[in-house]
């Protein structure tokens, strides 16, 4: 029976939701128990809300100073010894598990599966490559570890409120390198919906021109509630900051409703967005290829566009 | 200091990946080949640091078959100082590509490596974590800004939550984003000048790497595919759309 260790995410003392997204994946295995592992300096507030999610069987906290920031180098090796007893490790395909996760599954000596959408069996999973345009089968050895990272987009997060899943702390007996130091985060400040887990996303692109152009978009986010994302040449362009990027390479969302606006979907770009529910395209030029794949298209000029939609808004 | 870069071969990313009809790969025959667009990152970083004098030789590896000769000649004219082609037949995973880089890196002590955040073919995002896990080394992933001095690396990391600044004690492993510098292009002297410079080959079987532990791919599909929607002609319908969908 598989019993998995999930590895929980969390920024300013909450936990991030993309754990709920990996617990999902995990409840997919069916195993026999789903444990979510939270390192931190002060874990009690980020473990209570994790002891919530369905599914859930226990939490395990390791409190340390040196986990009071995502140092993959630090977390490693604390992960990899407790991971002793686990079929399975899963941490979500975001930056913090795509950064910890390889190093963790090269200390156990075993592959890792990166990005699972879907699971086949205890060990057998759908994966995507060349940015999405193909979906891969693989197989890991049965008789190892599994350590993988889960495509967020591709799970629901696992409901949250029924479960009171115990609480336990864990002393793990694990040299923490000092090679490696946290510095700062410089984070946007935003009020706005969380981009990973809104349902509602509005993205601009090039089209857009210009940094002070950008609060169009912004205001009509603002309007309906939406979070803001934007191409990669929109923030290569500086219009927006990195945190923004959709697609290959930056963030895959599964928003119920996504508007990309003066984008003209390139492959790496729709990889992002390939799993939101409805997807709308303003582009004033009638060809461009996100017209391909939206469920909804308007060709004309943002510019005039976004404030007739705001007016029909009422 | 000797830098180390990664820098493999992968499908352009502008050709339009076909899966085999029967689903045992995806097609590659007369497909256009490119370095991995993060590694031509990762080399013009490690170029930009033995310009500044940094460091002092800048070293680029490639993993795979024969033909890939022309291919670190282009590092090479990009300007490498020399490049290793570890010589495989069969295509490596990121562990195994780790523990190649773990060798190489025995024999060349580099201070610095930098890989690609990822391969734009396996997406896997894995070699230079794992390389770092195994070297016992720090690991800088997703850089956007790097700078080199007193004997450590001050990189600023695109994370999800924003740029992230951490420092790390060289020896180490940085990998590359995006927004980390432009590549030069390569100019038609350099690539005569690249006729001279060595390429070491090293047979793969003479590293005595371990490969283990390997996924097994047992089948290729072609996603799902999103069918075209409708157009609608002004805002209204638009809006009057999403409406109705319970959108808006
Ligand atoms: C390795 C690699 C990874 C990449 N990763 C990503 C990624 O993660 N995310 C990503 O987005 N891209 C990524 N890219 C880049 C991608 O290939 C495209 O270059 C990028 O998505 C283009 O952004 P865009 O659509 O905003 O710009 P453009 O392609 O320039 O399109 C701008 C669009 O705006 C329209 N427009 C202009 N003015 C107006 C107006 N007034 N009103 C309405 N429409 C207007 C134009 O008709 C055009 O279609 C990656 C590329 C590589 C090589
Ligand atoms: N076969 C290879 N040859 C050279 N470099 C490689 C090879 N495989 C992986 N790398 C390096 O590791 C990075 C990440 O690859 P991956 O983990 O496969 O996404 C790449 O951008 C390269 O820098």
């Amino acid at each position: 029976m598989s019993k998995i260790l999930v590895i929980a995410e969390h920024l300013g003392g909450k936990l991030n939701p993309s754990t709920a997204r990996a617990v999902s994946a995990a409840a997919a295995v069916k195993p026999e128990a789903i444990d979510v592992l939270v390192l931190a300096d002060a874990p009690d507030a980020i473990a209570a809300e994790a002891a919530k999610i369905d599914g859930v069987s226990r939490v395990l906290t390791v409190t340390r100073a040196e986990n009071a920031h995502p140092l993959a180098a630090v977390l490693a090796p604390q992960i990899a010894k407790a991971a002793t007893g686990y079929s399975h490790v899963f941490a979500p395909s975001t930056t913090f598990g795509k950064d910890v996760a390889p190093r963790v599954a090269a200390l156990l000596g075993v592959a890792q599966v990166s990005d699972v959408m879907s699971v086949e069996a205890a060990h057998t999973f759908k994966r995507p490559i060349y940015a999405g345009n193909a979906i891969i089968t693989v197989e890991a050895d049965a008789n190892h570890t599994v350590v993988a990272t889960i495509r967020t987009a591709s799970w629901p997060a696992a409901a949250s409120g029924a479960n009171s899943a115990p609480i336990e702390a864990l002393t793990i007996d694990a040299a923490l390198p000092t090679h490696t130091r946290f510095i700062e985060l410089k984070q946007g400040s935003s009020d706005r919906p969380d981009l990973q887990s809104a349902s509602k996303v509005v993205s601009g692109g090039r089209g857009v021109g210009s940094k002070e152009n950008f609060d169009i978009i912004y205001k009509f986010a603002d309007k309906i509630g939406a979070a803001v994302g934007a191409s990669r040449a929109a923030v290569d362009a500086g219009y927006v900051p990195n945190e923004m990027q959709v697609g290959q390479t930056g963030k895959i969302i599964a928003p119920e409703l996504y508007m990309a606006i003066g984008i003209s979907g390139a492959i790496q770009h729709l990889t992002g967005i390939k799993d939101a529910g409805t997807i709308v395209a303003i582009n004033k030029d009638g060809e461009a290829p996100i017209f391909e794949i939206a469920d909804f298209g308007l060709v004309g000029d943002l510019f005039k566009l976004i404030p007739e939609l705001e007016q029909a808004l009422g | 200091m000797k830098i180390l870069v990664g820098y493999k071969r992968v499908v352009d990313y502008n050709v339009r990946i076909q899966v085999k009809p029967d689903g045992s790969g995806v097609v590659t025959d007369g497909v256009k080949l490119s370095a991995n667009p993060f590694d031509d990152i990762a080399l013009e970083e490690a170029l930009r640091l033995r310009e500044k004098g940094v460091a002092e030789e800048v070293i680029v590896v490639g993993i795979g078959p024969a033909d890939l000769t022309s291919h670190l000649r282009n590092g090479l004219a990009m300007g490498a100082n020399r490049a290793i082609h570890v010589l495989t037949s069969e295509a490596v995973q990121p562990l195994t590509a780790a523990r190649i880089f773990l060798k190489l890196i025995e024999k060349e002590q580099p201070g610095l490596v930098i890989l690609g955040k990822q391969a734009i073919d396996d997406d896997a995002n894995q070699t230079g974590q794992m390389l770092a896990a195994l070297w016992d080394r720090p690991q800088a992933t997703f850089a956007g800004k790097v700078e080199i001095a007193d004997g450590k690396a001050t990189v600023t990391r695109e994370v999800d939550a924003g740029l992230e600044v951490i420092e790390a004690e060289l020896p180490a492993v940085i990998t590359t984003d995006l927004r980390l510098n432009e590549p030069r292009f390569i100019k038609l002297p350099d690539i005569m000048k690249a006729k001279s410079k060595p390429i070491d080959s090293i047979e793969f079987s003479s590293l005595g790497v371990d490969t283990h532990d390997h996924l097994k791919t047992t089948h290729y599909a072609a996603p799902a595919k999103r069918s075209k929607g409708v157009m609608v002609k002004d805002a209204a319908e638009l809006v009057a759309a999403l409406k109705q969908k319970g959108l808006l």
